[in-house]
């Protein structure tokens, strides 16, 4: 052995602990398993008691036990297994020359073998405030029992951080009778543990319990009043009232004790496989230490790392070699579990499965036929096995198909295929839970004539409400009729066997009013979507939900969340928007004044009827558009699934055939238009006569004046597949014509597939029913009134925005890197 | 060990589901990405396939999709995903207290030539 002898005490060595937490009392429990005389033991323990098990803390702040049920070990196991315990007295140095320790009190304790088991500490935002009477962190029975004591008082809480610890303290105090707000600075609960679904249904669970769940808030500062604490500010500026404030933002191994006394310290204490440090005499273990680079803060490696020191110690090295950790949550009533990795990587598969009645959400991650992590909420049953599969690194090829559904299915041999599991079925099992149709119903209905999903959607209505019985069916229309299956219309993409129609449709239906929510109630089959579903849902939420409904930037396409067109050297396009195509020399002065200013490389007249500045860089685009607002421009929207242009032409102003004022009733038509989001892209026109100048007849909305008032023509297209208009209708007025060119955008927004041009939506619907639908004076009126409310929503210049500031990090770079140096960009 | 990683600033800078840019004079760009649960990646700001920004595509799981033409590129390797070959050259990061490091060897390793000072 490296370290020096020395005989006393009976000739047992001396071996002093330092923190009687649970790591350290369980190094010292395994050492007396293997050999219990050989040691002298002494332990200090910073808290004035015996170890108890620090993670059942939550449960006695909820309430549900007391602190004599949680001690691990009480006084008596000290003094029968001849151990010194010394609590309530910290040590506060460590002299290694000495190889003693000396404690607060002064006592000084000489050691052979000395063990840091001091945990970790909570971390502290260092936000101003933070000192003040009231705010307090939680980690050992003298936070619990602040809490308890604020929460007799009752009042408001605020937990700051919404991890595990965060989320346990808050349900404590929310069933001891605190009203509780979270505050969290990521967009999900957990997000170590948990993606994007899960973290949405806990949200959503702890809402309906009555806690206040702040996502993306950012603490600013915590208010005083009376020399105790008030509140919390955000960096948004909301202020929340607050009598208790819980800091639960995380926690740092504490190694103050070791780092002074020289021993190597990075995060956490360096220790080997050994859990020796780099002082051979020295060994540390639990949540201090860092072995092989990482740093742990959950007991089951804590149990690892004291097998594997007690092994070493007593002269039969094993060493360890690291943990897989899985996580729970302490709430009672939330099942929920994660374990490895589950960020979506390289090659990795997610087998996703989501059962919304039941709220349940099930994740699994598998590379290779591996299982590299999972993530489960409602139903947490295979959490232990998966886990398994996970550590044993198993290959999973025979069991994949059924590996969601759980053990018993997938091992059910024959059964792993679930065709055959669906075959096994007796006829009058359930299928359809929502419709009641039984197997046999099913059967009936396909061998009846009802040869593709859709068909036996609508016959018999299985998997016609929530679709969680998708796959039951498929499988059945797979063994009913072999090979013969008609596939059905187009999912909307692959994360999920839904169409367009059906997702639209059951977004109003089920109120559903986010992308996580769809996602999960219409059973995605990954975690967060794809490039074409976010998009698509984003706009699907905005129609349905106008002025409600949070658009999510990061849902959208590039061009969008910009507001210009990117071009292929990454840079963009700005085209400021020139009413029915009209300008002014104002207009046209600040426009080449911008083109100098920014170095635009091209400047171009497009097929619009504006005009294109190219070659500006994102870091410009909020000055330039600054510049154009100035002068009295907007957004053109050339980038956007959204209207676009109105082409006019001169009408009846100035042109010796224009029968009507064309340029002027193109104006209001955009000016009653822009800004509104649609499917894809909406172009009009209006020209003054039937020579039709401004090329009406092949936009999505394009009027035709005649003497006698205004041809309605809709459905055109230029693009790839050239089409003319369908003459929708003819009316008197600009007022009719206005009215129906709102209630015909309207019903193109409600009704048509993210990304359809007009064209092949009306090629899909049918012209004729589109001119019946809005031959309804009543209907024209309705769809009229849902777009202008929509519009009052959507008609804020996006430049002007962004000009004031706002989303300025989608613009500026986080930093720049010069050669030998560096500048942070805050 | 000093000066072998930069410090990029607070994590906080990043919303999750996005991308900033850090430009490298006389080098290449960098894109640090933020996926939805919080995990940071760089790369070169890139596109195997025609230079396209991938900062600005659309991130889901580990996997941004370039704006350009949709290539579907991995956070983790830098490898174009599916039937679309090609790799963009990723940069070592750490986080620590909240902060984002970058491999500055990494960093600089895509620099022209230095100049004649
Ligand atoms: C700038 C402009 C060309 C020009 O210099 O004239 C243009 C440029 C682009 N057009 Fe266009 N189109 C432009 C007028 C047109 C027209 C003419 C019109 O609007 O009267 C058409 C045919 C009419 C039509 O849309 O029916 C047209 C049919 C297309 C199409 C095919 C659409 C289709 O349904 O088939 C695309 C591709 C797409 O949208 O998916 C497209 C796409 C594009 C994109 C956005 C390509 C892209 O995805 O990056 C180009 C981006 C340019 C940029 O960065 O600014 N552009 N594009 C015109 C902008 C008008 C404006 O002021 O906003
Ligand atoms: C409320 C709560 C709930 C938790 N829930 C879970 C869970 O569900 N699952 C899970 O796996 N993990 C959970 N944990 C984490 C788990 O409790 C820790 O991983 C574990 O306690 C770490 O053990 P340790 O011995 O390293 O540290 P500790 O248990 O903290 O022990 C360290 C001890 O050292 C003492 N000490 C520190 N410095 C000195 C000094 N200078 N002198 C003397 N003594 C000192 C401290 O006072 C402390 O008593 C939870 C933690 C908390 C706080
Ligand atoms: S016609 Fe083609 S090349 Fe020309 S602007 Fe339109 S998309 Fe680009
Ligand atoms: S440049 Fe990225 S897909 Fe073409």
């Amino acid at each position: 052995m490296n370290a020096p002898q020395n005989f006393d005490r009976g000739g047992r060595e001396r071996l002093v602990v330092i923190g009687n937490g649970m790591a350290g009392c369980r190094a010292v429990e395994e050492i007396l398993a293997r050999d219990p005389g050989r040691y002298d033991i002494t332990i200090f323990g910073a808290e004035p008691r015996v170890n108890y098990n620090r993670i059942m803390l939550s449960p006695v702040l909820a309430g549900e036990k007391q602190f004599e049920d949680i001690v691990i070990n009480p006084a008596e196991w000290y003094a029968g297994s001849g151990i010194t315990l010394i609590s309530g007295d910290p040590v506060e140095r460590i002299d290694r020359k000495m190889q003693s320790v000396i404690a607060a009190s002064g006592r000084v304790e000489p050691y052979d073998r000395l063990i840091i088991a001091t945990g970790s500490d909570p971390f502290i935002i260092p936000v101003p405030g933070k000192d003040l009477p009231g705010v307090v962190t939680f980690r050992d029975l003298d936070d619990v029992n602040k809490m308890l004591a604020a929460a007799d008082a009752g009042g408001d809480a605020v937990v700051i951080g919404g991890g595990l610890l965060g989320l346990e303290a808050a349900h404590g105090l929310s069933l001891r009778g605190m009203k509780v707000t979270v505050v969290h600075l990521m967009p999900t609960l957990m997000e170590r543990q948990l993606d994007e679904a899960a973290g949405w249904l806990l949200k959503e669970e702890l809402e309906r319990r009555g806690q206040t769940i702040l996502t993306g808030a950012d603490t600013e500062a915590i208010l005083e009043r009376d020399g105790h604490v008030a509140g919390v500010r955000l960096k948004d500026g909301r202020e929340i009232p607050a009598d208790l404030v819980v800091m639960a933002v995380g926690i740092r191994p504490s190694t103050l004790l070791a780092k002074a006394a020289g021993i190597e310290v990075e995060r956490g204490i360096v220790v080997d496989d050994h859990m020796v440090t780099s002082d051979p005499a020295i060994l540390a273990v639990g949540e201090c230490v860092q072995h092989r680079g990482t740093c742990y803060g959950l007991v089951a490696p804590l149990w690892e790392m004291c097998r594997a020191l007690a092994d070493f110690l007593c002269e039969s090295p094993t060493g360890y070699s690291g943990s897989v950790t899985s996580t729970k949550l302490k709430v009672s009533g939330i099942d929920l579990f994660s374990a490895g990795d589950f960020s979506g990587s390289d090659g990795s598969e997610d087998i996703v499965m989501r059962d919304a009645a039941r709220g349940i959400y099930k994740r699994v991650v598998v590379r290779d036929n591996r299982v590299i992590g999972a993530v489960l909420y409602g139903d947490t049953g295979e959490g232990s096995w998966y886990f398994d599969l996970l550590k044993k690194g198993e290959d999973i090829s025979d069991v994949r198909e059924a590996l969601i559904f759980g053990q018993a299915f997938a091992m059910g041999g024959a059964l792993a295929d679930p065709n055959t599991a669906v075959a096994a079925l007796s006829d009058d099992a359930e299928i359809c839970g929502c419709n009641g149709v039984s197997k046999g119903q099913v059967v009936a209905c396909i061998e009846g004539g009802a040869h593709s999903l859709d068909a036996v959607r609508s016959t018999c209505k299985a998997s016609a409400s929530c679709g969680s019985c998708t796959g039951l069916v498929e499988s059945l229309l797979a063994l009913t009729l072999g090979s013969e299956v008609k596939s059905g219309p187009k999912t909307m993409c692959k994360c999920t066997s839904f169409t367009h129609d059906d997702v639209r449709r059951l977004i109003l239906e089920k109120q559903l009013r986010a992308i996580p929510q769809v996602m999960q109630e219409l059973h995605w089959t990954t975690p967060d979507g794809c490039a074409s579903c976010r998009p698509a849902l984003n706009y699907y939420l905005l129609c349905a939900w106008p002025g409600e409904y949070e658009d999510d930037q990061k849902s959208r396409f590039v061009n969008e969340r910009l507001h210009a067109n990117i071009q292929k050297d990454g840079t963009y396009s700005v085209v400021p928007r020139m009413w029915g195509g009209l300008t002014n020399p104002k207009e046209l002065r600040a426009i080449a004044d911008a083109a100098e200013k920014y170095g635009a490389r091209t400047v171009k007249v497009t097929g619009g009827q504006r005009i294109d500045l190219f070659g500006i860089h994102k870091e410009d685009l909020p000055a330039i558009w600054a510049d154009l607002n100035a002068a009295g421009m907007v957004s053109g929207h050339a980038y956007g699934k959204a209207l676009r242009t109105v082409k006019t032409c001169v009408g009846s102003e100035w042109c010796r055939f224009g029968t009507q004022d064309s340029t002027g009733l193109g104006v209001k038509i955009e000016h009653a238009t822009w800004g509104s989001w649609m499917p894809h892209k909406f172009k009009i026109a209006v020209s003054g006569c039937p020579r039709n100048c401004a090329e009406a007849t092949i936009k999505d909305f394009g009027v035709i004046c005649v003497d006698s008032g205004y041809e309605l023509h809709v459905g055109g297209n230029g693009g790839i597949h050239l089409r003319g208009t369908d003459l929708l209708c003819k009316v008197e007025t600009e007022e009719q014509a206005m009215e129906m060119c709102g209630a015909f955008i309207q019903l193109y927004r409600e009704e048509a597939h993210y990304l359809e041009r007009t064209a092949p939506w009306i090629e899909r619907v049918g012209i004729e029913s589109l001119r019946q639908r809005l031959a309804d004076v009543e209907e024209v009126r309705k769809l009229a009134a849902r777009f202008r409310l929509s519009q009052k929503y959507s008609q804020h210049d996006p430049w002007a925005e962004r000009a004031g500031g706002k989303r300025a990090d989608l613009h500026a770079h986080i930093a720049q890197v010069r050669p030998l140096q560096m500048e942070p960009a805050e | 060990m000093i000066g072998k990683w930069l410090d990029i600033g607070p994590v906080t800078q990043i919303e999750p589901g996005t991308a900033r840019t850090l430009p490298v004079e006389g080098g290449e760009e960098i894109a640090v990405f933020r996926t939805m649960n919080g995990d940071c990646y760089a790369l070169v700001n890139k596109c195997p396939h025609k230079q396209g920004p991938l900062s600005q595509g659309i991130v889901h799981g580990a996997v941004v999709t370039c704006p350009l033409h949709n290539w579907n590129i991995s956070l983790m390797t830098g490898e174009a995903l599916g039937d679309d070959k090609g790799c963009v050259p990723t940069i070592p990061l750490k986080m620590d207290g909240g902060r984002i490091f970058l491999l500055r060897e990494a960093v600089l390793a895509r620099q022209a030539a230095p100049q004649a000072a």
